[in-house]
């Protein structure tokens, strides 16, 4: 392999918060998933309807078989063994909604899953407000996210790019593509500030300090649901972040965002 | 490569998964026991409660709303049909000779009928109930403003919380700690909104919701609204109270602080 040039890719700020988010959103995510198995349903509005959920994983009682069944719109799927009915018929089933693998505690406990979520939430606020500070003030959100008129009139070229698993090499590999810069503001400026006011809007002392949150979603049901589905947006993307991370050199991706060094390919027929 | 093999593999590959997952979620099993664990995560709570009282003014009200709003089946969680003999004889009648008792540190300790109640200013409020499960119902309240029978008892400057005692039970430990009870500070004791409910959507409070008294403190979660409130206590401290913090599920690990 041709030797490339090491550039000084991510500033330890980014660096640091990125991990750390990376920690604490894993934990808000099994901590929400045992908050979630409380009452494994959705709902639209202001209160909970129970025969009208959008959203719903049970346990169906079938004679003397149980069965999970998701429903969604009012559209039934099975799912036993995954969603609404844990387990398998050898090590023997589990009513719940998640299974418990993906929650923390891993046991029922909604009083310890609150515990790890509020706390977490906490550090999540912390940190996500210090990267957006430093972003603002060191003009890494201007210099290095914000995508010129210039990349998004060739985004087509780029999406093209992508699906043949072909990435940018030489001087266009010192800076993030116009995907890359999109899916970040959409998780650092949309998604992750989506989950903060959601989560918020289903607090009823924030509720009552702040009437606009219920406003904002529709009402706390709603808050609760756009809560999980920017919190699935938020895993989709953690699934492709890593995906990519993996096929575009996993070592030099690591490397980048342990030390900050990043080696970049020269470009092809190029010297 | 033989079906057999690929089976072996896949298998060794099934079983690794397990076992990392096993370890690393063991792992947070045994950090959520840990004592030093458990004070970190509560120092959360403590946050949660200093800032929410320092965004909510004491005269925010939660969110009211209108007839057409109220949910369809109100669903009733917890205890629904107390057993205990005293409470089951009252119920009989109708609670024509139940009184609550208000007491503790209180000038003029009151005993007051279900009448008696009636006759003290009120208030009416269609709220949310949110209930720390997840879902929310909206119901129309009637009772007693609790600001108004704190006045009438008359609060001795040492109070620093309410204690609602209850007649259900909702342990099955045979102990004193599976009887339910509550307590709120005073600034939610005196809120606006907190009222002791004898009536619910216009009718008399049903047994399954509380009967004769439901606490309706808006700005918290269901739990902190006791159901079957039979005496009120105004004490300094809670630590002293069966498990010392402050109500049946706070004893469990659940905040005392329920505004999140």
């Amino acid at each position: 392999m041709k030797p490339g040039e090491v550039i000084y890719r991510h500033s330890g700020t980014v660096r640091i918060t990125h991990w750390v988010n990376a920690l604490v959103l894993l934990v808000l995510l099994m901590s929400g998933l045992q908050i979630f198995n409380a009452h494994p349903a959705l709902y639209l509005g202001s209160k909970s309807e129970f025969d009208d959920p959008v959203m719903a994983m049970d346990t169906v009682e079938d004679g003397e078989n149980l069965r999970g069944v998701t429903t969604i719109f009012g559209y039934a799927i099975p799912t036993t063994g995954v969603f609404g009915l844990s387990g398998d018929a050898e090590s023997g089933y589990d009513r719940r909604g998640v299974p418990w693998w993906a929650t923390l505690p891993g046991h029922r406990d909604l009083a310890m899953g609150r515990r790890w979520h509020f706390f977490f939430a906490w550090l999540f606020l912390l940190n996500g407000l210090a990267y957006l500070l430093w972003s603002l003030a060191s003009g890494h959100l201007r210099r290095d996210l914000a995508p010129s008129r210039h990349e998004l009139s060739h985004i087509g070229a780029s999406i093209l790019e992508h699906a043949r698993l072909k990435f940018p090499k030489g001087e266009d590999a010192k800076r993030y593509n116009v995907l890359q810069k999109l899916a970040y503001l959409a998780v650092a400026l949309v998604l992750l500030p989506l989950m903060l006011l959601t989560g918020l809007a289903m607090s009823p002392g924030m509720d009552a300090a702040f009437p606009v949150l219920l406003d904002m979603f529709g009402g706390r049901q709603s808050a609760r649901t756009i809560h999980f589905i920017a919190a699935t947006g938020i895993v989709i993307f953690v699934v492709v972040h890593l995906v990519m991370v993996l096929i575009t050199g996993v070592l030099n991706n690591l490397r980048s965002m342990i030390t900050g060094r990043y080696v970049v390919e020269p470009m092809e027929g190029k010297s | 490569m033989s079906a057999e093999r690929r089976l072996d593999r896949r298998g060794f590959l099934a079983r690794g998964l397990a076992a990392a997952s096993t370890t690393l979620l063991g792992g947070c099993e045994e950090l959520s026991d840990q004592a030093w664990v458990k004070r970190i995560l509560d120092s959360g709570e403590t946050l949660t409660r200093i800032t929410q009282e320092a965004l909510l003014s004491p005269q925010a009200l939660a969110r009211e709303y209108g007839a057409a709003d109220l949910s369809r089946a109100f669903r009733a969680n917890g205890s629904t049909d107390p057993d205990d003999p005293i409470y089951v004889a009252h119920a009989k009648t109708g609670f024509a000779d139940w009184k609550l008792s208000v007491g503790g540190l209180v000038e003029a300790p009151l005993e007051l009928s279900l009448a008696e109640l009636r006759a003290l200013p009120s208030r009416t409020q269609i709220t949310r109930h949110d209930c720390v499960e997840g879902w929310s119902c909206i119901g129309k309240w009637k009772g007693v403003k609790l600001s108004g029978l704190l006045e009438r008892a008359r609060l001795k400057p040492s109070a620093r919380y309410i204690v609602f005692y209850c007649a259900d039970t909702l342990g099955s430990t045979g102990t004193e700690a599976d009887l339910y009870y509550e307590s709120i500070g005073l600034a939610d004791a005196f809120h606006a909104q907190t009222i002791l409910a004898y009536e619910m959507n216009d009718q008399t409070l049903p047994v399954p919701h509380g009967a004769p008294l439901r606490l309706r403190v808006e700005r918290q979660l269901g739990y902190k609204m006791a159901k079957y409130v039979m005496r009120v206590e105004a004490v300094d401290s809670l630590a002293s109270i069966r498990g010392g913090r402050g109500g049946f599920w706070e004893d469990l690990g659940y905040e005392w602080y329920a505004g999140i």
